[in-house]
């Protein structure tokens, strides 16, 4: 087990993941495509029992899970980073001013520097914003998403916060 | 109109709604109209509270639920008209009260006061959109949209006020604003 066979590790299958988020609750997906969870959006989009909402800004899916986390929904949203400097106001004045729960599953464009430039600089960031702001995350490989998923879902349930996986390329499709 | 004759016209009508409220003179207003169980009042996250109801409104289809937005609301978050018309949720009613201003931070100039959100409604594909300027025109539309299917859009014109607001501000901690409308819709 070294680490550049973790590395190494192929991408977990969409619809594992799909399935790990439907055993453990979640019902509600909303959010903003992008192409690092093309496959896992389109899986998601196929499930005829749970919809996925295409929706139009960030923030608005914030918004929009916090209405499902209300009405007793388990809700996910999917973002770029990009998009978690969209939701900054939404995330510190809604989902952690009222404790209302959510997994964000936020793509790390710019990991590493290795990137188009545009995503170079919230690469860099990204985790310590969501530090600065208080919001609780795990930055999964392959071998430990499953595990990462379960310790996001414990920690909403025992906080009453969002929770986020910062995923970067190769974790998912 | 004001925007407190507003709120009081609207009130005997609401049921059992769940009334998702913008953030500003809104929420505060309708606070001091009538506390309702079933008021989610959102104190910051401007532009969201259509999403929210939108949110509430989808999770829960036999739910009558009403978003009581700002025109400056709206204006922040106009992708959700676009939601809402794709969405088209049966059960949703979206009341913006349009005074063209952002009163709440003193009646800045607001571009509402050109744009008309009930045709960008309207074109979005809203099932109805209207109108209206007075308390009886108000409750007529209310009570039209909530014997139709949705998504009904009301534009309620209101009057620009000057001098200090009355009515004090939400006195509920957030999380018993979420605990108390989560209980409301039976969460």
């Amino acid at each position: 087990m070294t680490p550049i066979a973790a590395v190494a590790r192929e991408p977990v299958r969409p619809e594992d993941v799909a399935a790990a988020f439907r055993r453990l609750g979640y019902d509600f997906f909303t959010g903003v495509p992008c192409s690092l969870i093309s496959g896992l959006i389109a899986v998601l989009d196929s499930d005829p029992d749970c919809a996925y909402y295409p929706e139009t800004r960030e923030d608005a899916a914030i918004g929009l899970a916090c209405g499902a986390y209300l009405a007793g929904k388990q809700p996910v949203v999917l973002m770029q980073n990009s998009g978690l400097g969209v939701c900054i106001n939404a995330l510190t004045s809604l989902s952690l001013l009222y404790k209302t729960p959510a997994l964000l599953v936020i793509t790390w464009r710019g990991y590493q520097g290795n990137d188009a430039p545009e995503h170079v600089i919230m690469g860099d960031v990204c985790g310590r914003l969501l530090d600065t702001i208080g919001v609780s995350y795990r930055v999964p490989e392959p071998a430990t998403l499953l595990a990462d998923l379960q310790w996001a879902t414990d920690y909403q349930r025992q906080h009453q916060l969002p929770a986020a996986l910062l995923l970067r390329p190769g974790v998912t499709r | 109109m004001n925007l407190a004759g507003a709120l009081r016209a609207l009130q005997p009508l609401l049921s059992d709604a769940i009334v998702v409220h913008a953030n500003g003179h809104i929420a505060r207003a309708a606070f001091n109209v009538e506390d309702r169980l079933g008021n989610f009042y959102m104190i910051g996250s401007m532009g969201l509270a259509s999403s929210i109801g939108l949110g509430i409104a989808l999770s829960r289809p036999q739910q009558r639920v009403v978003i009581y937005d700002g025109d400056g609301n709206l204006l922040m978050n106009l992708g959700s008209t676009a939601m809402i018309a794709h969405t088209a949720p049966a059960n949703l009613i979206h009341l913006v009260f349009d005074n063209g201003v952002y009163a709440s931070t003193g009646n800045q100039v607001a571009v509402s006061q050109t744009v008309p959100l009930d045709r960008i409604a309207g074109a979005a594909g809203y099932r109805s959109s209207v109108r209206v300027s007075t308390p009886a025109s108000l409750t007529a539309a209310y009570s039209a949209a909530a014997n139709a299917p949705g998504p009904a859009f009301i534009l309620a014109e209101i009057e620009v006020e000057t001098g200090p607001f009355e009515g004090g501000r939400v006195t509920h901690p957030p999380h018993q604003i979420r605990d108390r409308v989560a209980a409301a819709i039976g969460a």
